[in-house]
Order: structure tokens, then C-alpha cells, then sequence
């Protein structure tokens, strides 16, 4: 979902920054696990990973704020293996499988593991990018119902590409199994006044990284 | 507080988070989808592997070679994975560079994107909503709470994380370092001054 809670930038309310002196890596096993759990099953290209951040988002928004970030995790890891057909909602209550897993065209390896490897989703373009460095573009105002990284404190406003990323996985299809669908990657810079006001610090610029259906030109 | 608060807050939401992941972790190995060893190499890799010293020789590298630090502000991940030491950097990396003008500052206001390849796994402050909401809109504010305080001219750019192209913020060279070896270098940069929240250690906290 896109104008739900996890969309911040912006937001009031939430109180000072708040450092933990000495954190440990993680504050209990289960989160390194849960991290882990994901990873692995990512790796199985049953979903995404925009797929997983769009399950985080659909979370209920009091669910979200008042979880950890390793609870959240988890219980969109939950939601996604049952949505997608991988275990019953039955085996969950269980705590142990009761029928045998559906077949699945990769399983992670200690060995992809240990090699480590590019992970990158860069694609090969397909057309030719709309944009150069020093465009002045403005961004769309959108509000679709599923998964997007155009954040709201950024669209429809004037800003500038600084950069050409190169061809991405486009996450609004990549998310909702609508396919890689690779788009133009850009760096566009805002002023603070054009997305806070006339009131903002003129010292402050803001930049996305924005698709380019994100992006009309200006 | 509300999200992301520190979990030792949450005894009881912790105890069954515990069961309730061993229980999933049980269903998805039993059921093939998983390997335990995997999953146990994937969490070593975070505790022994990555993590900001992989960062923090990167930036030392950029300070005392200037050949590299302009092929790193043109491709951070080539330029880091010519370096040889650590794992690969497998993000498409990006590195800014502070000068006395300009303040970098990396934030991900949707999600909590951050440069693992480097900097390992981002702290809770990092993830938090006070973070993710406020940096964009309120830098000065958020770097005070860090004890940053910028010359008042300087202008602060932020980096939104917004797609899979990652950040990586070059400090300053503390004054008082010439002649210092990349390893001495490499001491002073910590976590913070690579996110925009802090500054590299000063020399003579650094040799304490």
C-alpha cells in the first residue's frame, strides 16, 4: 500500500533520535534468524523483495508502528509463505509441518551463502532514457493502492536529475508479481523550500532515487 | 515510544517472537524450503564478515589516494572491489563526498535501506520512525541530537534511499592526520560519520 504509516519522510510526532550506546548486533537470536529466514526464502524467487517490503506496508498501520523492526519482519514473512501457498495457516497453529512442502525451483545453499555474489538489479535497457543530468523534471502525483517508491513528500514537485542510474527492476510491478518491468533510475534533487515551504531551512536540498514513470518533465 | 523502539523494552513481545520464529523457522526446513546451515552461514556472515570496517577501509583508501577516491566517487562498487580484504561489495554503491561546503546525510524514509555491503547491519536509531521521519525534513535537528553541529553556512544534502542504489558518506580528513598510515586512518572513521550523523574520531581520541 502506498500512503500507509511506513511512509515517514516528513512526518511530526515521533520524537527525538534516540542512539542506543553499544548495540549489540542483534538483541535476541530470534532476529538474527528472522533475517536469515527471509533472506533464504527470497532467494526461493517465490516473491520479491519489493514483494516483502509490500507486506510489511500492508501490515495494519498500529501493527506496524508499535512493532520492532524484526517483529514486522516477521510477521510479514509469516503472511507472505501463507499468501503464497508455501504453508497452511494450520501448520502455523501447529508449529510443525503437517504435509509435505510444494516444490520450489531454488533453495538457498551454504555454498551461495558462503560465496556471497552481485545481487544486482540492474537490467538491460529497453528504450532510451527520457532524461539527462540537469533536466528540470517534476515528479507525478500518485496514489496507487499498491506498492511505490515515490515517496509522498516528494510528488508532484520540482526538482532537478543529477544523475542516470542505469536500468532497474521497477518495484510498483516487481512487488504485485507484475513482472521486472526495468525503468530508468534517476537522482533528482529538491530544494527544502520547494517540499517544505517557504519556511524551510535554504540550506537543506533532499534527493530520491525516482523511476522514471515517476517523473514528467518540467 | 512507538515503532522500533528497543526491543528489551518488549520482554513479553520478545518471548513469543522467540517461539513463534522457531516454530516457522521448524515449518519451512521440515518442509524443505529452507537450509539450516544456510541460515547459519547467513547470520555468521553478519557477525564475523560485514560490517563498518569494510567502510572504514574504504574511506582511509580515499583519503591518502586521491586516484582512488575519484574512481570512487565515480563507481563505488568497482572502486571498492579493487581493494581485495573483504567480501565483495554486491550493492550498486554510491559514495559522497563531504567538503566544507556541502553535508552528506543518508536516510531511507520508506523502509530502512542501508549499505550492508559496508557498513554491515544498520543500527535501531537507524530503522526508527523519529529517523525516517525527521532527517528529511528536520536534518539540523536530528544531527544536534547527535552532537553535529555544521558551520552555518554549510549546506546539507540529504540521500533518499529510495531504489536499490546505496550510500556511502566520505568524511572529511580529520585535520592533524598528515603522514598517518592508511591502518591509523582507518581507526578514526566510524560507523556514523559514513550514515552523516557523525564525524571521524579526532587524532588524539583515536590514539588513546
Amino acid at each position: 500500500m502506498t500512503n500507509s504509516v511506513h511512509d515517514m519522510g516528513g512526518m511530526h510526532g515521533f520524537g527525538p533520535v534516540e542512539a542506543e550506546p553499544n548495540e549489540p548486533l542483534f538483541h535476541a537470536a530470534c532476529e538474527a534468524r528472522v533475517r536469515a529466514l527471509q533472506r533464504a526464502m527470497e532467494a526461493t524467487g517465490v516473491w520479491t523483495l519489493d514483494g516483502f517490503r509490500a507486506a510489511q506496508e500492508l501490515l495494519p498501520a498500529v501493527t506496524y508502528l508499535s512493532s520492532s523492526y524484526y517483529a514486522r519482519w516477521f510477521r510479514a514473512l509469516e503472511r507472505q509463505v501463507v499468501r503464497h501457498g508455501l504453508v497452511g495457516e494450520d501448520e502455523i497453529v501447529a508449529g510443525r509441518a503437517l504435509r509435505p512442502g510444494v516444490r520450489l525451483n531454488r533453495k538457498l545453499t551454504l555454498d551461495d551463502v558462503k560465496e556471497g555474489g552481485i545481487r544486482t538489479f540492474e537490467r538491460p535497457a529497453t528504450a532510451p532514457a527520457r532524461f539527462k543530468s540537469g533536466d528540470a523534471v517534476r515528479t507525478k502525483n500518485i496514489n496507487p493502492t499498491t506498492h511505490t517508491r515515490l515517496p509522498r513528500y516528494a510528488r508532484d514537485k520540482l526538482g532537478a536529475v543529477e544523475a542516470v542510474r542505469g536500468c532497474h527492476v521497477f518495484p510498483d510491478t516487481a512487488a504485485i508479481g507484475a513482472g521486472e518491468n526495468p525503468q530508468w533510475l534517476y537522482a533528482v534533487v529538491f530544494t527544502g523550500r520547494e517540499l517544505w515551504g517557504e519556511e524551510a531551512d535554504p540550506a537543506i536540498k533532499v534527493s530520491i532515487e525516482a523511476f522514471e514513470p515517476y517523473l514528467s518533465p518540467a | 515510544m512507538p515503532a522500533d523502539n528497543h526491543t528489551h523494552d518488549h520482554g513479553s513481545e520478545l518471548s513469543e517472537m522467540q517461539l513463534r520464529v522457531h516454530a516457522l523457522e521448524t515449518i519451512l526446513t521440515e518442509k524443505g524450503y529452507v537450509d539450516p546451515a544456510a541460515l547459519d552461514q547467513i547470520v555468521e556472515n553478519f557477525e564475523t564478515r560485514i560490517g563498518p570496517h569494510i567502510g572504514a577501509q574504504v574511506v582511509a583508501r580515499a583519503w591518502i589516494d586521491p586516484d582512488f577516491k575519484r574512481r570512487l566517487l565515480d563507481d563505488a562498487t568497482a572502486a571498492a572491489n579493487t581493494m581485495g580484504g573483504f567480501d565483495p561489495v554486491a550493492a550498486h554503491l554510491i559514495a559522497v563526498e563531504n567538503t566544507p561546503e556541502v553535508h552528506n546525510l543518508v536516510v531511507c524514509t520508506l523502509c530502512s535501506c542501508y549499505p550492508a555491503s559496508v557498513l554491515g547491519l544498520p543500527p535501531v536509531w537507524y530503522k526508527s520512525a523519529p529517523y525516517r521521519s525527521r532527517a528529511v525534513i528536520d536534518p539540523k535537528g536530528v544531527l544536534a541530537e547527535f552532537g553535529v553541529t555544521l558551520p552555518e553556512e554549510a549546506q546539507i544534502r540529504i540521500w533518499d534511499s529510495t531504489a536499490e542504489t546505496r550510500f556511502l558518506v566520505v568524511p572529511m580528513r580529520p585535520v592533524g592526520t598528515e603522514g598517518w598510515s592508511e591502518e591509523q586512518l582507518t581507526a578514526l572513521v566510524t560507523r556514523d560519520c559514513m550514515i552523516g550523523t557523525g564525524v571521524p574520531r579526532v587524532p588524539q581520541e583515536a590514539t588513546r
